[in-house]
């Protein structure tokens, strides 16, 4: 089976966030592969052990993202691909990402394709749906469950806490939500390995794409953080007197309940 | 520039979800003027689209065919584009549900358009218009530009205000005919889990539960306050891994975003992670033994004791006023 997993690099969870001149500092930071991605390498290693073939992990960006393709490489991924877009491009979005991944995957007859459903830092959960309506494929996102039989696949997907049990074929693309399995981590032999397994590096050249086809179809004008939240009344008193404030407060004073 | 908007009308139950709602009043601001019309897909959706023009929408299209009967991503899009192809509009908006979130990139990708989600915030009308939207789970924000083409975007239940539901305003409710086919998704089963009760992301109230609920019975009187005050049931990823709670109920960077007006923290820390997911709640009440707490940095109100001392308590607080009101 012919396997590819979306992977992005992102901030590490743990990371305080501050912004200078409308724009989030990203210097000293931790990155980490994107945590949902994590699940969807997992679930693609899982499939490829049973049904056979092979993983290829796909990122968008510059160097440093190499380090994350090493990570997904040495949990068993067997290829990586790295498209840099440090030289051409200084602006992106999920329509520029989602069709620079469609454009790789275009002569590829992936069978599988999956995807983190959201990534932590920009959130917006586009990039999935995006490469498969491109590829002109099927998808599911938000998926728990996944049950290969041929080309058969039963689904049990999450829609904000209910189950959806579906059935669909190959090809298809799939985003990981929660609760899909429980990602591996590397073994010191799978990072031993991972140095020497196949990572490729392609430009938009390669690719036979130039800026004006990936161009942005939105902008971010300014980047902020939220107002401080300043820490509230801690109430004192025997708790039943406490209890009796809290409720008065959030009615009168706060006109919640 | 005046525009003409769509807005996905969204049901559950057979009833149009406020997001919806919110949605159209997103609508209006974004149309500067211009017109707003409703779209309903499904089975039998006619008789709502009366209620989606008392909320503001100028005039609403339903497509209804037995395939829409329930959410399909191939179905939902040949009815959406029927509609879009004969209205040719300058705008959409959905709303940011499960929904929303898996049609619109769909959407956008076919019509080669940008879209800009889980909008918090839309700054000026026109076409400077500026659109605000949690990134790093509400640890920073961005304002967003549209460039060029069609402008599309999904609204966070919960945070632009629905206009009010005015009666006395009509509108045409027409409809288009669409022969759906080629579903490539057969849905085959709905579990219903979480949302028997009121949804977490669209809940006015949510009180979540931490690892000091101590067991899923621990969840209980959380549950029962939830319900007195018309609210959700939400949990730290701690209370999940300890398997007392459903990973649905997940609230914080890997989990859910919330945006309630009243939010209600019993037996929680304050892990990094899960204030990203509910720290930009209007009123956040923290409930924990330990007075070291993080969650007690956020709080507006806080009390230092036993989450099954004072959850109990509270509920008989509510009922009190409930009675009294």
């Amino acid at each position: 089976m012919n396997i590819y997993v979306l992977v992005k690099r992102t901030f590490d969870t743990e990371e305080k966030i501050t912004v200078n001149n409308g724009a989030i500092v990203e210097d000293g930071a931790e990155f980490i592969i994107n945590p949902y991605d994590e699940y969807a390498i997992e679930e693609a290693i899982t499939v490829r052990d049973e049904h056979g073939g092979e993983v290829t992990v796909i990122t968008i960006g510059d160097e440093e993202a190499e380090k994350q393709l090493r990570t997904a490489l040495a949990m068993g991924a067997d290829k990586a691909v790295l498209i840099n877009t440090e030289d051409d491009l200084d602006e992106m979005d999920e329509f520029t990402v989602a069709k620079i991944i469609s454009e790789y995957l275009s002569d590829k007859d992936a069978d599988l394709i999956l995807a983190g459903n959201v990534a932590i830092d920009g959130g917006s959960g586009q990039v999935g749906p995006r490469v498969a309506e491109m590829l002109g494929i099927n998808y599911v996102t938000t998926i728990t469950k996944l049950e290969i039989d041929g080309t058969d696949v039963k689904i049990v997907r999450d829609v904000e806490g209910d189950s959806e049990v579906l059935e669909t074929a190959l090809p298809l693309l799939v985003t990981a939500q929660q609760g899909l399995n429980e990602p591996r981590y590397p073994s010191l032999p799978g990072i031993m390995k991972a140095k020497r397994k196949p990572l490729e590096e392609l430009e938009l050249d390669d690719l036979d794409l130039d800026e004006d086809d990936v161009e942005a179809k939105t902008e971010t004008v300014n980047v902020f953080l939220p107002p401080a939240k300043e820490a509230g009344r801690i109430l004192e008193g025997e708790i039943a007197d406490q209890v009796k404030e809290l409720v008065q407060l959030l009615k009168d004073e706060a006109k919640v309940i | 520039m005046s525009k003409k908007v769509l807005v996905l009308g969204e049901t559950r139950d057979g009833v149009l979800r406020n997001v919806s709602f919110e949605a159209i009043a997103a609508a209006k601001k974004v149309s500067a003027g211009g017109e707003v019309v409703g779209v309903l897909l499904g089975d039998s959706v006619q008789s709502l689209g009366a209620e989606m023009i008392q909320y503001g929408a100028d005039r609403v299209v339903t497509v209804e065919h037995e395939k829409l009967k329930q959410y399909t991503s191939d179905g939902y899009s040949q009815g959406f584009m029927a509609v879009c192809e004969q209205e040719n509009p300058e705008a959409i908006v959905f709303g940011h549900t499960a929904l929303g979130k898996d049609l619109s990139p769909k959407i956008a990708s076919k019509l080669a358009a940008g879209l800009i989600s889980d909008v918090t915030e839309i700054e000026g009308e026109d076409d400077d218009a500026l659109f605000i939207r949690p990134i790093y789970s509400g640890k920073a924000f961005e304002k967003v530009k549209h460039k060029e083409g069609l402008l599309f975007i999904t609204v966070r239940p919960n945070n632009i205000a629905a206009l009010e539901k005015d009666e006395s305003r009509s509108g045409d409710v027409t409809s288009v005919d669409v022969d759906v086919k080629d579903l490539r998704t057969i849905i085959s089963e709905v579990v219903r889990k979480a949302t028997e009760g009121v949804d977490m992301s669209e809940a006015k109230v949510v009180v979540a539960g931490g690892r000091g609920v101590r067991s899923a019975d621990g969840f209980k009187p959380l549950q029962e306050l939830a319900d007195l005050l018309g609210g959700a049931i939400g949990a730290s990823r701690g209370a999940c891994d300890a398997d007392y709670c459903d990973y649905s109920l997940q609230i914080g960077q890997t989990g859910k975003v919330i945006t309630p007006d009243l939010y209600i923290g019993a037996g929680i820390s304050g892990a990094i992670q899960h204030m990203a997911g509910m720290s930009n709640s209007k009123v956040i009440v923290a409930i924990n033994k330990d007075p070291e707490a993080e969650i007690f940095k956020v709080a507006d109100y806080g009390i230092v004791g036993d989450l099954f001392e004072v959850i109990p308590m509270m509920i008989e607080e509510v009922k009190k006023l409930k009675v009294h009101a």
